[in-house]
C-alpha cells in the first residue's frame, strides 16, 4: 500500500492540535509564544508535505490521483479522497495561506491564544478535506464543520459588530446547507452510493436524473454554492464578516472559504447536473454581471478599507462563476487560475489592511493618508497587489480575468462587454482607496508614528509576492496541471447532453 | 543583444527601486541612466541591422499562456517599425534619464524617480517589440502603470493624486476596448500572434460575426474597438481630458511619456495593425476623422492656456491628432515618421519648458514670466529650434513630416480627407500662433515678477547637454529621413513590416500634390508666428481686448471646451450617486431587508408567537430544518412520484 498523501496532509494540522492540548497547559507568556510556534511549524511542515502532491502529481491524467478509500459507514458511503487538475491547487492555496495566517496572527491575537491556534488548524483539516473528499457525504461533513471554526473566529476574536456578522453568515450558510443536503439525500437514493466519482459517471451516461429534476436539484446545490462564492444578491453577509473578522480570519474567508463554491460549481453541479448547468447558464451569467458592475460601484462608495475589498471580492468572483459556465477551455481554466490569484491577491489585501489596523486600531479610509512617507516598504507591497486586484499584466491578476473574458467573448459577446467594464470601475476604486491610504500628505501625528513593516511582516508579504508575480509572468506550470482536468470536464458535459438529447429523442 | 535592449531597463530599475537606498542617489542615478544609454546605443547598431541591412527578426522567450487552444508566448518582434520605435524610444529616455538627474537634483526621492523612469522604458520597449496584442497589452498596461506613477510622483499634492488616477482609469476605458478587440481577434481568428493575424486578415475582409446583439463587419469592429484604445492611450477625442492634468507630473515625465513616447502608442499600434486597418475601410475613416478633429480641438485650447507646460500638452494632443490622420489614409510611414521628428522637438520643447520652470523655480505659469531671454540665452535658443520644427518651419524636422501629412490628406482624394487636410491647415496657423505665443510671453516683453526674473539662471550642463542632442534631433531628423521613410520607396525602408493595400495609392501620389499644397502649411505657419508677433509683441492690448469682446468664446476655450465638466456630471457624479444608492439601498434595505434582517426578525417575531420558551440560534437551526425537510417531503411526493 501506498502511503497515504492526501490524509497525511489532511489531518497533520490536527496533530498539532493534540500537541497544543496535550503538552501546553498554562496561559503563561512563554506558554503563549509556545502555541504559535507549534502552530506555525505544524502549518510549514504541513505545506511541505502538501508540495509532495504537486511534486508526484501526473497532469497527463484527468483520473483522481492519489487516492484512498476506505469503508467507513457502508451503504455505499466511503471515505473516499482524491484529488484531481481541478482541485489539487486549492489544497495547495490552502496549504500555503495557513502558515502566512498563522504569522499574521503573531501580536494581532493576545487573548486566548490557545483556543485560536486550535480553531485555525481544525479548519485547515476541515478545508484540505472539502477538496480532497470523493464522497459526497465526506464532502458535506467537512463543508458544514469548516464553517463552525469560522464562526467561532469570527463570533469570538471579531470587532463590535461581530454577533451581528456571525449571524448573518449562519443565516445565508443555513439556507444553503439545508437544501444541499436534501439534494444530497435525492441523489443518495436514486444513486445507491454517494461516491462523485460514480456518480459523475452515471450523470455522464444519462442515468443519474431527468432534466426537470436536475433542475431542481441544481437549485439546491447553487444555493449552497451561490452563497459561498457569493454572487449577487446573497452577498450580503461577506462585508460584514469581513469587517468583523481578524485579519487572519479573513485572508481564510477570501482565500479559501468563498473558493469552496467555485468548487462545487466544478465538483458537483456541472458534472452531475449537466442539462440544468447549461440551461441555468443565462442565470448565472446574470447574476455575475450584476454582480461585477452593482458590487463594483458599491465598493467605489466605501469608506471602510476592509468593506471596499470585501465588495471588490463579490465583483472578482463574479468573473470566476462567468469563466466556469462558459464551458470552454479558456474559461475555465480562466476561472480555478482566477480563483487561485484572488485567494492571494486579496488575501494579501486583508493583510495589508491588518498591518495598518495593528497599528491605529481603525479601518476607517478617511483617518489615513501620507503613509508612504514613512511606511515605502507598506507602500510598495500594498501597490503591488493593488495591480494586481486591477488584473495588470505581469501580475496573477490578468491571467485569470483575461482567459474568463476570452472564453465569455466566444459564448456572449454581451457578457464579455458588460463584464468588462469591471475592469474600468476595478482601477477606479482600487486606486482611489490606495490614493487616499497611502499618497497625501501626512498630517496627524498619530500617522506620523507609524512605523514601516517588520520582519515578521516581510515574511508574510513576501511569499504572497512572488506567486504573485509567477503566476502573472509564468503561468504554465498551474494552467498545464489543470489543462487535461478541465478539457475532460468539458468533453463529459457535451458528451452528456448528447446522451440526454438521444435518450430524449427516443 | 534585443534581450538586453529590453531587458536592461526592467533591471536597472528593480535595482534603483528595491536598493536605492544603498546605492544612494547617485548610485541609483548611474545604474538606469547606465543601462538607458546602453540601451540606446544598441538600439542604434539594431536600427542599421535590421532596416539597413534588411534582417527582420524574432526572439523567442518563453511560453506565457497556454489554455486550450490557446497559445501566448513572450516574444520579441524585431522589425522595421519596431527597430524606429526602439530608436525613439531609447534615445529620448536615455536624454530625459541624464536631464532628469539636473532636474531632479533637489529631490529627496531621487532613486525611486530614476527606478520609475526605468520601469517606463521597460514597459515601452516592451509594447514595441511585442508580437502578439496579449504583450502589446502588457506593455501598455505596464506605460499605464508607469505613468500613473510618474504623474503621482509628488504624492503629497492632491490635484497630482487626482491627476494620476484620472489618467489610468480614462486609459482603462480605451483598454476596455482594446481588450474586447482582443477577444475579438482570438475569436475571429484562432489566433492573437501578430503574424498569423495579418496573414488571414485580407480572407476575413468583408465578413462578418454576431457582435453584441448585431451582425457586423469583423474588420471594422475589431478595429474601431482597437482603435478605442489607441484613443485612449493617445488622448484623442473624446478620451483627451487626461493628457493635460498628466502635467502634474515633474517635467522631464512631460517630455519621456506625455510627448514622445507612451502617448504615441496609439499610433504604432495603427501602423502595427496596418494590415487589418487596410481591411477595414470604415474604421480607416472614423480614425481619419478622430485625428483631424482632435488636431484642430486641441490647437484650439492651446491657444488660450497660460500655463507653459499645458499649451505644450494640448500642442502634443494636437500632433497625435496629424499622427491618426496620415494613418487613416493610409499613410502609415507618414504617420510614424511625424512620430518620429514630433518625439525630438516635443521632447525638446517639454524639457525647455522644464528649464525654464527650473530657471522660475518651479513657477508655471506664463503670465509670471517675461523677458527671460536674457538670462536664460541658451535655453532661449532652443525653444526657438523646437518651435520652428513644431510650426513646420522649412529644412526643421517638422516642415517634412507635417507637410508630408497634410498632403497625403489632400492626396487621398476623399471626403474624410479633405476635412483632414482643413482641419490640419486650420491647426497648423493655431499651432505657429501658441508656439510663438509662448515664447514671446515666456521670453520677451517686461518680467511680471522681478523677484523670480532676479534669482532665474541658466540651466547645469547635464540639463543642457540632453537638450543639444534633442536640438540636431529636430533639426536633422526630417531632412535626413524623409527620403528613406516616406520617399518613392517607403517600402524598402519598411519591408513587410507596414503594409498598404494596392488600391491605397496615397504613399504613391502624395509627393505630386499641386504647389499651392506644398507651400500651403508653410503659408499657415508664418500666418501664425505673424499673429502672434501682432498680439504679443507690437500691440499687447490685442489679447485681452479680444477676450473681453469673445467672452463666451474665451470661456469656452479657456475650460477646454467644458469636457471636464461634462464628464463630471454625465459619468463621474452619477457612478458614485448609483453606488451609494446601491449600497444603502439595494444592500440595505432590500437585499438584507428582505433577506437575513427580515427573516430573522421574522423569525424571532413568529417563534415568539407560536412557542415562547426559545430562542436562540440552535432553535433557528431546528425551525428552519424543519421547514426545509418538510418542504422536501410535499415536493418529493408530488414530484418523485
Amino acid at each position: 500500500m501506498t502511503w497515504p498523501l492526501l490524509s497525511t496532509v489532511t489531518f497533520l494540522p490536527l496533530v498539532g492540535v493534540l500537541f497544543i492540548l496535550l503538552f501546553i497547559r498554562e496561559d503563561s507568556e512563554l506558554a503563549k509564544r509556545n502555541i504559535r510556534m507549534v502552530a506555525l511549524w505544524t502549518t510549514i511542515i504541513t505545506f511541505a508535505v502538501s508540495l509532495l502532491i504537486w511534486k508526484d502529481f501526473d497532469p497527463r491524467t484527468a483520473d483522481f490521483q492519489f487516492v484512498e478509500r476506505g469503508e467507513w459507514i457502508g451503504a455505499g458511503i466511503a471515505y473516499h479522497m482524491g484529488v484531481d487538475g481541478i482541485s489539487m491547487f486549492f489544497v495547495l492555496l490552502t496549504t500555503f495561506l495557513m502558515p502566512i495566517c498563522i504569522l499574521a496572527s503573531w501580536d494581532a491575537i493576545e487573548t486566548r491564544v490557545k483556543e485560536y491556534m486550535i480553531a485555525f488548524l481544525a479548519m485547515e483539516t476541515l478545508m484540505i478535506g472539502v477538496f480532497c473528499a470523493l464522497d459526497v457525504v465526506l464532502f458535506y461533513l467537512f463543508f458544514e464543520a469548516g464553517l463552525i471554526p469560522m464562526f467561532l473566529i469570527i463570533g469570538v476574536w471579531g470587532g463590535q459588530r461581530r454577533i451581528y456578522a456571525t449571524f448573518k453568515f449562519f443565516l445565508y450558510t443555513l439556507l444553503g446547507s439545508v437544501l444541499m443536503l436534501l439534494a444530497i439525500l435525492a441523489l443518495y437514493l436514486k444513486a445507491g452510493t454517494t461516491d462523485i466519482p460514480t456518480l459523475i459517471q452515471l450523470a455522464g451516461e444519462g442515468k443519474l436524473y431527468a432534466a426537470d429534476v436536475q433542475k431542481w436539484l441544481w437549485l439546491a446545490f447553487f444555493a449552497s454554492f451561490a452563497v459561498k462564492v457569493p454572487m449577487w444578491p446573497v452577498h450580503t453577509w461577506l462585508p460584514d464578516a469581513h469587517v468583523e473578522a481578524p485579519t487572519a480570519g479573513s485572508v481564510i474567508l477570501a482565500g479559501v472559504l468563498l473558493k469552496m463554491g467555485g468548487y462545487g460549481f466544478l465538483r458537483f453541479s456541472i458534472p452531475m447536473f449537466p442539462e440544468a448547468s447549461a440551461y441555468f447558464t443565462p442565470l448565472v451569467f446574470a447574476l455575475s454581471v450584476v454582480a461585477v458592475i452593482y458590487t463594483s460601484l458599491v465598493a467605489l462608495m466605501q469608506e471602510d478599507m476592509k468593506k471596499l475589498i470585501a465588495y471588490s471580492s463579490v465583483a472578482h468572483m463574479g468573473f470566476v462563476t462567468i469563466g466556469i459556465f462558459t464551458f470552454t477551455a479558456a474559461g475555465l481554466q480562466g476561472g480555478i487560475l482566477q480563483m487561485l490569484s484572488h485567494g492571494i491577491v486579496s488575501g494579501a489585501l486583508f493583510l495589508c489592511v491588518g498591518v495598518v489596523y495593528d497599528r491605529l486600531h481603525t479601518r476607517e479610509i478617511a483617518r489615513y493618508g501620507g503613509l508612504v512617507k514613512n511606511m515605502p516598504k507598506y507602500a510598495f507591497v500594498f501597490m503591488v497587489f493593488t495591480m494586481a486586484t486591477i488584473g495588470l499584466p505581469g501580475t496573477s491578476g490578468f491571467v485569470g480575468e483575461f482567459l474568463i473574458l476570452l472564453g465569455a467573448f466566444k459564448v456572449s459577446t454581451w457578457v464579455a462587454a458588460l463584464a468588462c467594464t469591471g475592469i474600468i470601475l476595478g482601477a477606479a476604486y482600487s486606486l482611489w482607496l490606495y490614493r487616499r491610504v497611502v499618497f497625501g500628505t501626512l498630517t496627524r501625528d498619530e500617522l506620523k508614528k507609524m512605523v514601516d513593516l517588520s520582519p515578521r511582516e516581510i515574511a508574510i508579504f513576501a511569499p504572497l509576492l512572488l506567486v504573485v508575480f509567477w503566476m502573472g509572468v509564468w503561468p504554465d506550470p498551474f494552467l498545464k496541471v489543470m489543462q487535461v482536468s478541465v478539457d475532460n470536464l468539458i468533453e463529459q458535459h457535451l458528451a452528456a447532453l448528447e446522451t440526454a438529447k438521444k435518450l430524449a429523442g427516443m | 543583444m534585443y534581450a538586453a535592449i529590453v531587458f536592461l531597463p526592467l533591471i536597472a530599475a528593480i535595482v534603483a527601486g528595491l536598493f536605492g537606498r544603498f546605492l544612494g542617489d547617485r548610485g541609483s542615478q548611474i545604474v538606469t541612466c547606465g543601462a538607458v544609454i546602453t540601451s540606446a546605443l544598441l538600439s542604434i547598431v539594431a536600427f542599421f541591422k535590421v532596416v539597413i541591412g534588411h534582417q527582420p527578426t524574432t526572439v523567442m522567450l518563453f511560453d506565457w499562456i497556454v489554455a486550450g487552444d490557446l497559445q501566448i508566448a513572450w516574444a520579441l518582434r524585431i522589425d522595421q517599425l519596431t527597430s524606429v520605435m526602439l530608436i525613439v524610444v531609447n534615445v529620448v529616455s536615455a536624454v530625459v534619464h541624464v536631464y532628469s538627474v539636473g532636474y531632479m537634483a533637489e529631490d529627496p526621492h531621487k532613486p525611486r524617480f530614476m527606478a520609475y523612469l526605468s520601469l517606463f522604458t521597460f514597459a515601452m520597449l516592451m509594447l514595441v517589440t511585442a508580437d502578439n496584442f496579449v504583450q502589446m497589452y502588457f506593455g501598455w498596461e505596464g506605460v499605464g502603470l508607469a505613468s500613473y506613477l510618474l504623474i503621482g510622483f509628488w504624492y503629497e499634492r492632491p490635484s497630482a493624486n487626482a491627476a494620476a488616477i484620472k489618467a489610468f482609469v480614462v486609459n482603462r476605458v480605451g483598454d476596455f476596448g482594446f481588450a474586447l478587440g482582443i477577444f475579438g481577434v482570438y475569436l475571429a481568428f484562432g489566433s492573437v500572434d501578430f503574424a498569423t493575424v495579418f496573414k488571414a486578415s485580407p480572407d476575413m475582409a468583408g465578413k462578418t460575426f454576431h457582435f453584441l446583439s448585431w451582425d457586423v463587419d469583423i474588420m471594422n469592429t475589431l478595429c474601431l474597438l482597437l482603435f478605442l484604445g489607441a484613443m485612449g492611450k493617445s488622448a484623442q477625442v473624446p478620451l483627451h481630458t487626461w493628457l493635460p492634468d498628466a502635467m502634474e507630473g515633474p517635467t522631464p515625465v512631460s517630455a519621456l511619456i506625455h510627448a514622445a513616447t507612451m502617448v504615441t502608442a496609439g499610433v504604432f499600434m495603427v501602423a502595427r495593425c496596418s494590415p487589418m486597418f487596410e481591411m477595414a475601410p470604415f474604421a480607416l475613416n472614423v480614425v481619419a476623422a478622430v485625428g483631424a478633429f482632435t488636431a484642430f480641438f486641441a490647437a484650439t485650447i492651446g491657444l488660450v492656456q497660460n500655463d507653459i507646460k499645458r499649451v505644450i500638452a494640448y500642442s502634443t494632443c494636437s500632433q497625435l491628432g496629424y499622427m491618426f490622420f496620415a494613418a487613416g489614409v493610409s499613410a502609415y510611414p507618414v504617420a510614424i515618421f511625424h512620430l518620429f521628428t514630433h518625439a525630438f522637438f516635443k521632447a525638446l520643447l517639454f524639457l525647455g519648458a522644464g528649464s525654464v520652470i527650473h530657471a522660475m523655480h518651479h513657477e508655471q505659469d506664463m503670465r509670471h514670466m517675461g523677458g527671460l531671454w536674457s538670462k536664460i540665452r541658451q535655453t532661449y535658443v532652443l525653444m526657438w529650434i523646437g518651435s520652428l520644427a513644431l510650426a513646420g518651419v522649412p529644412f526643421f524636422a517638422g516642415y517634412y513630416s507635417k507637410d508630408a501629412i497634410l498632403e497625403s490628406a489632400f492626396a487621398a482624394n476623399s471626403g474624410v480627407g479633405d476635412f483632414a487636410f482643413a482641419m490640419g491647415l486650420a491647426a497648423a496657423v493655431l499651432t505657429a500662433f501658441y508656439s510663438w505665443r509662448l515664447i514671446f510671453m515666456t521670453f520677451h516683453g517686461h518680467p511680471h515678477d522681478h523677484h523670480h526674473f532676479e534669482a532665474a539662471h541658466e540651466s547645469p550642463p547635464v540639463m543642457l547637454i540632453p537638450l543639444y542632442v534633442l536640438a540636431a534631433g529636430a533639426v536633422l531628423a526630417g531632412i535626413v529621413f524623409a527620403g528613406m521613410m516616406t520617399g518613392h520607396h517607403w517600402q524598402e525602408f519598411w519591408g513587410s513590416s507596414i503594409y498598404v493595400a494596392e488600391n491605397h495609392k496615397v504613399m504613391a501620389t502624395f509627393h505630386d500634390v499641386p504647389l499651392w499644397v506644398k507651400l500651403a502649411p508653410v503659408a499657415a505657419g508664418v500666418l501664425g508666428i505673424a499673429v502672434a508677433y501682432w498680439m504679443y509683441i507690437r500691440d499687447r492690448r490685442v489679447p485681452a481686448g479680444l477676450a473681453a469682446r469673445n467672452e463666451p468664446l474665451y470661456r469656452f476655450l479657456l475650460n477646454k471646451w467644458y469636457f471636464d465638466e461634462l464628464y463630471d456630471w454625465a459619468l463621474v457624479r452619477p457612478a458614485m450617486r448609483l453606488g451609494r444608492l446601491l449600497w444603502k439601498g439595494g444592500d440595505g434595505r432590500v437585499i438584507d431587508g428582505l433577506g437575513p434582517d427580515g427573516v430573522s426578525a421574522t423569525v424571532i417575531r413568529v417563534t415568539r408567537r407560536v412557542v415562547l420558551l426559545q430562542t436562540g440560534y440552535v432553535y433557528h437551526y431546528a425551525f428552519a430544518m424543519l421547514i426545509g425537510v418538510a418542504a422536501f417531503v410535499t415536493w418529493y411526493f408530488a414530484v418523485g412520484h
